[in-house]
């Protein structure tokens, strides 16, 4: 039982990491252009100067 | 280095943001956000490939026309975005994918107590285990439940019932009864079930939205800016600009060469031609002087007119258009989705279920709380999970495959009427057509093209656009030209290494669209044609394999649709006007029919809203595309034969996972009555039968591949 009260909490605070982490990733506008996203890691970043 | 930023970062900057349809690649995006922050003025710029849209943070002095030359320097098409156009939609997505975090966040935490409670917990760390998941489960239930709550209730207040009324008492019974059961140290709690069945619900809602957003950002990015205010000439000759709604019959406007009119009139003065392409579908420049009636949302195309205004605002041709298609689309408002239509048969048979299997339980004498377990066990188990992802599953994955061909799809209810369509109406110019005049070039050498294209690049003319065009693909350089004139009705002239040269009217009068070229003394005819668009005939006899026969709707003269009628073999009506073509529509649909109307003029759009489903193509009038379910892209007509495919492949899916549902059903249920239903069972079967839905659904992924 006493293993409970420390494994239980960690998941629940695991679980609502993951959820601020995927409101926070929402507010930032990270979902708001996935096909972009898809095609940015083609563009070459190097400075042509 | 320093120094110039520091400059523009004491003035705050200004956030401009314009829909680019032309960026296509990583290329594109690339470009753009290197290139553009190298202009003055321009901090930065950022694209967002999906909406189609380039967000750009310059000096407030930049107006939205230096933005749009700036990036049409770089090769991009650039309008700005109409400010009300993100709107409600992303809001509503917003919500949804926030309700699927929270509901996923429950799923798992509830589901990791009720494996151990499964696995064999009991006593008190099965109680605390209850009281943790009634914790997560409550909070999470009335948040994540909203969008199914409301529903519901706006549904019951209206006396309807629909696919969210079943889920809600499902959802609300199975928590009520296991939070009894927490209370009183029970066996079963179905906080898992719950939680679960929304969170599977939200994916299917959340897809849809998905599906709205990305294809209305695609439709909103081909809209383009309409007329929308006049310059009124005082008394005094001053001019002054009224916005449209503001006109008053008796003003005298100056309508200045490619403005759009913004109300009825008469010309006073000047001479020009008009592009009446909008309201009638015509595809020739209707000549126009002193004396002249001429209509709103025509564009004045070569001199400056003097109007005198008869009739304005809600009184216009256009206006009159715009109300017959609002009254013609009061009609599709009243149709009723696939997912509503079988949950009117679903929910009944569903609940009186439950309520014989908690009656027979009580007449069995099992005792109320065993009895009314085994009817809220009812309930959970034929709570529509999988009908719920069945439709919107399946509709995302066909949306997503036609986007790819060229077609976008504004919702699941337009798919769904696009199946049933039985019969086709083309409109001519536009749709069958590619609605711009190309001129035939073969004739000229050389030099008469340079000389050609020098004219016809100065001009707003249509024929003078669509020579240019046609020489500009041929790679001709322009020829400079001095001294260049255009004469409204007669055509350009210039000088050219000093020889007169000329576009002009031809000498003869003849049915084809035609210019007369002339260098000096030397005169050659350019003949223009508006060609079908090269699919049309193909896309036909694809309509035809789907049992959907075809026929030419048009506004334009008789003559030329005859023409292309025979071309295609199909029967024709011309000379229809707005009111004929949606009359027209309406007989169809008297006589049981569903017609499928495409078309692209303004004169085009009582039908489009009328017609059981309607697609327009991408170059169509602002109206059209609104009134439209489909929009397609490019000079290709074959989406529009993809689109009625897809959608009936579409329908046969959806009709599949209802039937998968359905069998589900008939092995879970005797289960469920006999009162064998455990929390563990309710879980895999509800996951198991969503699993198989989607499944099946992504099989439409490749259905728009030829």
């Amino acid at each position: 039982m006493t293993g409970l009260a420390i494994l239980i909490p960690i998941a629940l605070g695991m679980g609502l990491l993951g959820l601020a982490a995927f409101f926070w990733s929402m507010k930032d506008g990270q979902y708001d252009d996935m096909d972009g996203a898809a095609h940015r890691i083609l563009i070459d970043e190097e400075d042509e100067a | 280095m320093n120094a110039p930023v520091a400059v523009e970062a004491e003035r705050p900057l200004a956030t401009t943001r314009l829909t680019v349809p032309g960026m296509k690649c990583a290329g594109c995006i690339g470009k753009i956000e290197r290139e553009l922050p190298k202009l003055p003025g321009i901090a930065a710029a950022r694209a967002n490939f999906s909406a189609k849209r380039v967000a750009i943070r310059h000096d407030p002095a930049l107006g939205e026309d230096a933005l749009t030359a700036a990036l049409l320097n770089l090769g991009f098409e650039a309008q700005p975005v109409a400010d009300n156009s993100l709107g409600d939609d992303s809001k509503e997505r917003k919500t949804l994918n926030r309700a699927l975090g929270v509901a996923g966040f429950g799923m798992m935490n509830v589901m990791l107590l009720s494996v151990s409670v499964w696995s064999g917990a009991d006593g008190a760390t099965r109680e605390l285990f209850h009281w943790l998941s009634a914790l997560i489960a409550l909070p999470v239930i009335a948040y994540a439940g909203r969008p199914f709550f409301a529903s519901a209730w706006m549904a019951l207040k209206h006396r309807r019932t629909n696919m969210d009324v079943p889920i809600s008492i499902g959802v609300l019974l199975a928590t009520g009864l296991s939070l009894y059961e927490t209370i009183t140290g029970g066996a079963h709690a179905f906080f898992d079930s719950a939680v679960m069945l929304l969170f599977f619900l939200l994916a299917g809602r959340a897809l849809d939205a998905e599906m709205r957003t990305r294809t209305r950002a695609g439709i909103g990015a081909l809209l383009g800016r309409m007329g929308k205010s006049a310059s009124v000439i005082a008394p005094d000759g001053s001019t002054r600009r009224v916005a449209a709604r503001d006109l008053d019959p008796g003003m005298m406007v100056l309508v200045a060469a490619g403005e759009a009119l913004a109300a009825d009139g008469e010309v006073v003065e000047g001479t020009s031609a008009l592009d009446n392409a909008m309201l009638t579908g015509e595809s020739a420049p209707e000549p126009v002087g002193p004396g002249a009636v001429v209509h709103a949302g025509a564009i004045n195309l070569s001199a400056p007119i003097r109007v005198r205004l008869t009739r304005v605002a809600e009184d216009t041709a256009l206006a009159e258009i715009a109300r017959l298609m609002d009254e013609a689309g009061q009609s599709r408002s009243h149709y009723v989705r696939i997912a509503d239509r079988a949950s009117r048969l679903y929910a009944p048979v569903v609940h009186t279920l439950a309520l014989i299997a908690f009656a027979g339980w009580m007449i069995a004498g099992a005792g109320w709380h065993t009895s009314l377990t085994i009817a809220i066990a009812v309930l959970i188990i034929t709570c529509p999970c999988a009908m719920g992802l069945a439709v919107p599953a399946a509709q995302v994955v066909a949306s997503g495959a036609l986007l790819r061909r060229g077609l976008l799809v504004k919702d699941g209810s337009a798919l769904e009427r696009l199946a049933e369509c039985d019969v086709a109406l083309f409109d001519k110019t536009g749709t069958l057509t590619l609605g711009e005049p190309r001129a035939d070039v073969s004739g000229l050498d050389p030099e008469a093209r340079a000389v050609a294209l020098g004219l016809a690049q100065t001009s707003r003319h249509p024929l003078s656009r669509g020579l240019a065009a046609a020489l500009l693909r041929g790679g001709v350089t322009p020829a400079a030209i001095d001294d260049l004139r255009e004469v409204s009705g007669a055509g350009l002239t210039g000088r050219w290494q000093g020889v007169e040269v000329a576009l002009e009217r031809p000498a003869e009068a003849s049915a084809a669209l035609a210019t007369t070229l002339r260098i000096g003394d030397a005169r050659q005819t350019i003949t223009f044609a508006d060609p079908l668009r090269a699919d049309a005939a193909a896309t036909l006899a694809v309509l035809a394999q789907e049992g959907i026969a075809a026929s030419i709707l048009s506004g334009d003269r008789a003559a030329p649709v005859a023409a292309v009628a025979q071309a295609l073999g199909l029967t024709a009506q011309a000379e229809a006007s707005p009111q004929a073509k949606l009359a027209m529509l309406e007989a169809l649909k008297a006589q049981g029919r569903r017609p499928l109307m495409v078309g692209d003029g303004l004169n085009d759009g009582p039908a489009l809203a009328a017609a059981h489903a309607s697609i327009a193509p991408g170059t169509a009038s602002d109206a059209s595309q609104q009134a439209a379910d489909a929009v397609f892209i490019g000079e290709g007509l074959m989406p529009v034969a993809l689109a009625v495919r897809v959608a009936r492949r579409t329908m046969r899916i959806v009709r599949e996972n209802f039937g998968f549902s359905i069998l589900y059903n008939l092995l879970a249920v005797p289960l469920a009555l006999l009162g064998l239903v455990t929390p563990l069972v309710a879980a895999v079967a509800m996951s198991v039968s969503s699993l198989v839905v989607v499944a099946n659904s992504l099989r439409l992924a490749r259905s728009a591949n030829p």
